[in-house]
């Protein structure tokens, strides 16, 4: 039942281009609520259903193609259970945040909806060629949602997302591509020899022991082209600018669950086929997603735009993603895959505010503009909700990302206790600027410019539901984080993941 | 027996005689009953006419299939032939559908002729297992394609491009005649498998005479799949030539003679085959395609990435898919290289469909008259999009499994050592798939026109017609192949 | 047990009142001001039940609730009181409400000023009853939040950067405790304090980290040294000790006088009490090992700020550096019990008695005087320069007399509250090292000058003109100051009570910390 939420969504993007023109912006609207909203529950029945200690269950496991031998398999354990409550919030709240869009609203949420299905696709697939195919259809959608609806150079911000996107995808299918030569698969027809796998299934791929000469090249270029999508630096460039130049809800979906995508891939691809490789380039890899911490901080706290300062700190938190996954300890894994939850709800409340909230309010986001408007008396209700994204992600106890940066580092301590110091400066950084951030934008005493004449309009009913939903969410984990921790516990222990235990720690 | 046996050469060859009586038909009719009619008209019943020939055709090869042909000489008929024969009357069919809607010349029975002419030329060449039927049907299309290309004679770029692609063609006609006739000398045979196996094994790897036949052989295919350094005549062509002959020029030529060409490299020139795998090369033909491909990859993407006029662009991504085919005869699986050229066909018919269309309506074909498609016509913008995706290489489309098809071959493709293969065209996927990513960026830029830029201030909507609706079916089919790729590779394995 | 109060019901009892302030205290200040009255007066009921049924012969925890939270992490709900514990609860429950009282000038955005009140409460309760290092982390940030809010948006003209620096240089301080606990779980598998303080005094905390910590060449004293200074940064900066201390002048001189109060009367005591809690009990070595460094900054830390306080123009400025001396006594009372032997025991606990009782009583003296001034700022309109005053005891003889008891108790004179704990403080030290008590002794001089200073120039001598207008206290004002002058008297005289809550406490701690 766990998969559904992926035919809910396609069927729903069916019954959106079906929808005569004459239907108009108000029921292009409901259908998309209607749809991401259907996603959640089902996805939500399907999570409270789902037993965490049965490893990886098949949901789907249908003929496709027959030579190659491709199957239409989802399939999902633990970790896919988070990442889908994940995408199903993030959608719902996307769409909420997206009640304003009057400008071709059919056309936004189709592409939207194409974006979600191919999320569910990816986080759902177990057979790699269905995962990339999902994987690289959410390219153009996103395109498009940005070089239409956007704001800041949102033609060069697009292509700039789509191009190094595509990179990362061709990384990926080049290193696909040879694991799938290399794993001996032979076509059903010639009499295949014991050992050799009969599909392109994570699972039987996993079993397979690939040779050390072979995973030395194959991980950190399947890893690297999960990554960039991940935000890894120094290949994280394209994230501030394409979030900055993507409407609200595209931002939100971008930082909060397309980046994830990458860190899944990396995961559940790169790190379970490859963990020879994996030991030999954790290293280097460590270093880069510390140098992504405090890169993204220190550059978000130069920042004159509030929209680029909440993009420098998504590349900071991906870091604490990637830092996690190299840490090898059981703990640090954790850490990273409630990492990827928390961020994704926090950065949709951090674009809900800033695009939403103020920009479409206050038409500018420049920081030193925003000084003069006194929005903490303007719009309380998007104050509030700042402060409670600013607190969430400084990684105040209370709310998901401590809990998640928590074990982060105690995994860092494990592997590379002097990086751990540098990523406690990441962190004071983090707080800097967001205090900075929180200053200038809300409560800042600056009487330079003259008062604002027009009153801002209010705070609408569809923001303020998206935000309570994420707050909400992030309070909830960040309270008692064992709703999401019992299921990603479980997951890594599965016989899937043995390859990769075998070389992680506690 | 050496009697041949002529009831059953006509069996076999019943397609192509329906195709021939059509376009005779076709040719009757205008120009008596039609030559009082207005143009558009005319165009309408000579194209169904072409299409219904088409139709008929295929329904010819379905319906008779094959008997035992060892009387035959000359034509190989077995079932693969017979699905690259329905797939090419299926190309073309789509073709006189989108020239209904054309206006750009009133010789309609002439055009309509040659288009089934040049399709009788095709389906011979794929069924031509030797020398001299191959060459014949090689130039009966060609001869074939250089009027159709020059056949617009409003605008001089037409008769320009058809002059340049004539006088290229038969340079390339020459010399490719050459090197079959080297063959033909030092074997002793004209059927391709018997020239594979009578060629002469001198002491040295490869004999000189047989490297000059190579070359020429080859360099006369190159000339009509269009891969560098034999893709100049390409780039006017696509855009001198008028939009129907453009598409058949990119689609049905090239699925013929790719055909035709893995045929002969393997039969004929089988022996002289040398190895193109990374530290194992041996001169050959391998390395030569291999080369040739790597320059086109290279070449095609670069160049359309500077390209302002949609025409141009296509013409330039045509030598890069080229490239990419001939990686697809390097990896000798058919199958790929079959799935591969006739979905990229039926994506560029589409393309050049969406061309006419908007030519007529805005005329030109510059980027600039692609302003607000999207606005204008969301079918067409939408099944431009559809195509351009697919040539883009963007799942779930034809175009994405058929790269990644060959992708996949191309690695299997060689021995193993110890037990795991060893990879040896790695290289060459590696160099497609930066190339692919490359061309992503162009694509994007014509799509970025259709859809996020505003229409000029005149520019009307564009009404529903027969074009939109062919072009419309060809982007499901691309959408419906590409995920189910099953239903046409198992006409092919 | 089977009685409904217990610490996690006072904890957020005034969790669930801001709630209710929130959402039915706006519009009208006194309707937010008295629901907030109401509900910290509920607490502090509730914290007097609790004291009554407290039994101070039992030196270890009692109302202990422990439930697994995330055990993946070691991760429990532990919250637990013994007499530090305690004394700090009613500490925390009766400056609230004294804070409230004094709230009256605040009457914009009134429901929102309470409600970040009694969370402030909530956090400082949870703070002083967790037993697990998550659990005790996620109060102690808690506070922040309130508390920054409360400076900048009620403050005075330069609120911004004080708002700014206090946040910033206690989050600092927090990442230092967070990295260091971290590193402390990674190598004991272990966030319970109890647990951790026996690990560090059996030595055991030694040898796990030198097991699982790779720290290469660094060889594990020095290891062990630099998560110590992680702990204990934190709490210097709370604290303060000098020379983190910055921060402290700025925010409590800008902070509403309200907030002030909370501030000093309690919020400053998480710095002593975390050092009570987590840093000595864990790393006792360590301390040992620092002592001379340690004693210096404690000296430091009493005499200069004493001094600074001298030169302070602003009286609310002058108080800020006169919390900052009070407390450095805690500070030297702590190092120098750390480094008792068994012989010195009677010293130890002098020692621990005078730094407990310091904290509970420099909580009521700051909380009043900050009170005291408050009351100046508004009869004068916002002033509260020192020289602004004068013969203040002629008009205003009643606030004169109660906030006079105030300062005579912050000066340490017999007989009030203040001397019990700094007498009980010197006599241990004087005990353990002596050199460093002989040193501080100058603070305590200076404390004198200081506070005589102002009393004569701000109740004594000729009357300002600008005061001849002056109303003294109004009963309502009185309601505050009379129980806190009351309070002072009776400690003073009688602090049998406070002490024999402690004591248990105190000789456990000194046990746990002899060499």
């Amino acid at each position: 039942m766990l998969h559904w939420p992926l035919y809910i969504t396609f069927l729903g993007l069916l019954l959106l281009l079906l929808l005569p023109s004459r239907a108009g912006a108000g029921a292009a609207r409901i259908v998309a609520l209607a749809v991401s909203l259907a996603g959640l529950l089902v996805g939500l029945m399907a999570a409270l259903r789902f037993d965490p200690h049965a490893g990886m269950v098949t949901l789907v496991n249908a003929q496709w193609i027959q030579w190659p031998a491709f199957r239409f398999h989802l399939a999902a354990d633990g970790i896919t259970v988070v990442m889908v409550l994940l995408t199903g919030i993030a959608a719902v709240a996307g769409v909420l945040f997206s009640w304003n869009i009057e400008h071709r609203t059919r056309e936004y949420f189709a592409f939207y909806l194409t974006l979600i299905g191919a999320v569910y696709g990816v986080f759902l697939s177990v057979d790699l060629f269905l995962l990339f195919v999902f994987y690289e259809l959410a390219i153009v959608p996103k395109y498009f949602l940005i070089a239409l609806w956007g704001s800041t150079r949102k033609t060069y911000g697009a292509m700039k997302l789509a191009l190094y996107s595509f990179v990362g995808s061709a990384m990926v299918l080049i290193a696909l591509l040879a694991t799938y030569v290399m794993s001996g698969i032979t076509a059903p027809s010639t009499n295949a020899s014991a050992g050799a796998i009969a599909s392109f299934n994570l699972l039987d791929l996993a079993r397979h022991s690939f040779p050390h000469d072979f995973q030395l090249w194959a991980f950190p270029l399947m890893f690297v082209g999960f990554a960039i999508l991940g935000g890894l630096w120094p290949f994280h460039s394209w994230a501030p600018t394409g979030h900055v130049a993507a409407p609200t809800a595209a931002s939100m979906l971008l930082a909060g669950v397309i980046m994830k995508l990458g860190a899944y891939g990396a995961l559940r691809v790169a790190m379970t086929l490859f963990p020879a490789g994996l030991i030999h380039w954790q290293m280097p890899l460590a270093w880069l997603a510390v140098i992504g911490i405090v890169y993204g901080a220190l550059a978000a706290l130069v920042q004159n735009d509030f929209k680029f300062v909440i993009g420098y700190s998504s590349v900071s938190h991906m870091g604490f993603v990637m830092l996690g996954l190299m840490t090898l300890t059981t703990v640090g894994l954790h850490g990273a895959i409630l990492q990827m939850f928390s961020h994704g709800i926090i950065a949709g409340l951090l674009f809900g505010v800033v695009g939403r909230m103020v920009y479409d309010r206050a038409h500018t986001r420049e920081l030193d503009a925003l000084e003069g408007l006194k929005l903490a008396r303007a719009l309380p209700f998007a104050a509030f909700t700042f402060v409670v994204a600013g607190a969430a992600s400084m990684g105040l106890p209370g709310f998901s990302g401590f809990v998640a940066e928590l074990q982060v580092i105690i995994g860092a301590w494990k592997a590379f206790p002097a990086m751990t110091l540098v990523v406690g400066a990441g962190i004071i950084i983090g707080v800097a600027y967001t205090w900075r951030a929180l200053h200038k934008a809300f409560f800042s005493d600056h009487n330079s410019s003259p008062p604002h004449h027009d009153a801002l309009p209010p705070i609408t009913w569809p923001e303020k539901a998206g935000a309570i939903l994420l707050m909400l969410c992030t309070l909830a984990v960040g309270l008692y984080p064992r709703i999401l921790l019992d299921w990603i516990i479980p997951a890594l222990d599965s016989p899937l993941f043995a390859g990769l235990q075998k070389v992680i720690g506690p | 027996m050496n009697e041949v046996d002529f009831i059953g050469v006509f069996k076999v060859l019943l397609p192509e005689a329906v195709l021939t009586i059509t376009a005779l038909l076709v040719l009757m009719l205008d120009f008596t009953a039609g030559q009082d009619h207005p143009l558009a008209n005319r165009m309408r019943m000579a194209g169904f006419m072409t299409a219904l020939g088409c139709v008929a055709a295929v329904g010819v090869i379905w319906g008779f299939p094959p008997v035992a042909v060892s009387n035959v000489p000359l034509i190989e008929i077995n079932a693969h032939i017979q699905h690259y024969k329905i797939a090419l009357l299926i190309i073309t069919l789509a073709v006189a559908l989108l020239a209904i809607e054309t206006d750009f010349t009133t010789h309609v029975g002439e055009y309509f002729a040659l288009l089934l002419f040049a399709t009788i030329g095709f389906l011979l060449l794929v069924s031509a297992n030797n020398l001299l039927l191959l060459f014949i049907a090689l130039e009966l299309a060609s001869l074939s394609l250089y009027l159709l290309t020059a056949l617009d004679k409003q605008r001089p770029q037409s008769a320009e491009a058809g002059l340049k692609y004539f006088l290229f063609g038969g340079m390339a006609a020459a010399c490719l005649l050459f090197g079959l006739s080297i063959f033909y000398g030092v074997s002793g045979h004209f059927y391709s498998a018997d020239v594979g196996q009578h060629l002469p094994r001198g002491p040295l790897p490869v004999d000189p005479l047989m490297a000059v036949a190579m070359v020429l052989v080859l360099g006369g295919f190159a000339f009509k799949i269009a891969v560098v350094p034999f893709h100049l005549w390409a780039p006017d062509a696509y855009q001198g030539a008028p939009a129907p002959s453009a598409a058949v020029v990119a689609s049905g030529s090239k699925v013929a003679s790719f055909i035709a060409l893995f045929g002969l490299v393997f039969a004929a020139m089988g022996p002289l085959g040398g190895n193109a795998h990374w530290s194992q090369f041996a001169a050959g033909w391998k390395p030569l395609l291999a080369l040739m491909a790597a320059l086109s990859m290279v070449w095609g993407n670069l160049a359309a990435l500077i390209q302002n006029n949609v025409r141009r662009l296509l013409a330039y991504s045509a030598i890069a898919h080229s490239g990419y085919a001939v990686l697809a005869i390097l990896t000798q699986q058919q199958a790929a290289l079959a799935y591969y050229v006739i979905t990229y066909s039926l994506a560029i018919v589409g393309a050049f469909g969406v061309i006419a269309i908007v030519e007529r309506a805005s005329g030109g074909a510059e980027l600039a008259h692609f302003n607000g498609l999207a606005r204008r016509s969301p079918l067409l913008a939408g099944a431009l999009m559809i195509f351009l995706l697919s040539l883009a290489g963007i799942p779930p489309l034809a175009g994405f499994f058929g790269k990644f098809y060959i992708f996949l071959e191309a690695l299997r493709d060689g021995p193993t050592r110890a037990g795991q293969p060893t990879m040896g065209l790695l290289y060459m996927v590696v160099l497609a798939i930066v190339m692919s990513t490359v061309s992503l960026y162009y694509y994007l830029q014509v799509l970025k026109r259709t859809h996020t830029t505003e229409p000029d201030k005149n520019a009307a909507p564009l009404p529903l017609t027969l074009g939109t609706w062919v072009t419309a079916l060809l982007a499901a089919a691309v959408i419906l192949l590409g995920c189910f790729p099953d239903w046409l590779l198992k006409w092919f394995r | 047990m089977d009685h409904w109060l217990n610490l996690t019901v006072l904890t957020f009892t005034p969790l669930v009142g801001a709630l209710a302030v929130l959402t039915a205290g706006g519009g009208c200040a006194r309707r937010a001001r008295r629901l907030a009255m109401t509900v910290s007066l509920a607490t502090l009921f509730e914290c007097l039940m609790l004291w009554n049924r407290f039994d101070p012969m039992q030196g270890g925890l009692q109302w202990v609730e422990r439930h697994a939270w995330i055990p993946s992490l070691g991760v429990n709900y532990f919250v637990g009181a013994d007499g530090l514990s305690m004394l700090m609860l009613l500490l925390t429950t009766l400056v609230t409400p004294a804070a409230i009282l004094a709230a009256r000038s605040i009457q914009d955005k009134a429901a929102l000023y309470f409600g970040l009140m009694l969370l402030l409460e909530t956090g400082l309760l949870g703070a002083f009853t967790a037993m697990n290092f998550f659990h005790w982390f996620l109060f102690w940030e808690l506070t922040l939040i309130p508390a920054f809010f409360l400076i900048k948006l009620w403050g005075g003209p330069q609120r911004a950067p004080a708002a700014m620096q206090f946040f910033v240089y206690t989050m600092v301080g927090s990442v230092t405790l967070l990295l260091a606990m971290l590193a402390i779980f990674r190598a004991t598998g272990q966030f319970d304090f109890p647990e951790l303080a026996r690990l560090g005094r059996s030595g055991e905390l030694y040898a796990l980290v030198a097991m699982h910590l790779p720290t290469g060449n660094i060889p594990v004293p020095a290891v062990m040294l630099l998560l110590f200074g992680g702990v204990f940064l934190a709490f210097a900066i709370k604290t303060p000790i000098l020379p983190f201390h910055t921060w402290l002048p700025a925010a409590y001189a800008e902070a509403p006088t309200s907030t002030t109060m909370l501030l000093t009367g309690v919020m400053s005591k998480l710095g002593v009490y975390g050092l009570l809690r987590l840093a000595l009990p864990i790393f006792p070595n360590e301390v040992r090992s620092l002592s001379g460094l340690l004693l210096g900054l404690a000296v430091a830390t009493v005499v200069i700020s004493a001094c600074t306080a001298f030169v302070q123009r602003d009286l609310k400025r002058l108080l800020g550096y006169s919390s900052i001396n009070h407390l450095g006594y805690c500070v030297l009372g702590m190092v120098a019990a750390a480094n008792a032997t068994a012989q010195d025991a009677a010293h130890q606990a002098a020692a621990l008695n005078g730094v407990l009782l310091q904290m509970f009583n420099h909580g009521i003296t700051a909380a009043t005087l900050f009170a005291a001034v408050g009351w100046l700022e508004q009869r004068s309109e916002g002033r509260r320069a020192v020289d602004d005053f004068g013969g203040l005891r002629r008009v205003a003889p009643v606030y004169a007399g109660l906030t006079g008891i105030a300062w005579f108790a912050s000066l340490g004179l017999p007989g009030l509250n203040g001397f019990v704990g700094e007498f009980l403080v010197f006599k241990g030290v004087f005990g353990l090292a002596p050199w460093a008590a002989a040193a501080s002794a100058l603070g305590l001089l200076v404390t004198a000058v200081v506070i005589l200073t102002v009393m004569q120039r701000v109740f004594h001598g000729p009357l300002n003109p600008a005061w001849e207008g002056l109303t003294d206290m109004t009963p309502a004002e009185r309601l505050v100051f009379v129980p806190a002058a009351a309070l002072m008297l009776l400690l003073g005289i009688w602090p049998v009570p406070v002490i024999n809550l402690v004591n248990e406490t105190i000789l456990r701690l000194a046990a746990h910390l002899q060499i």
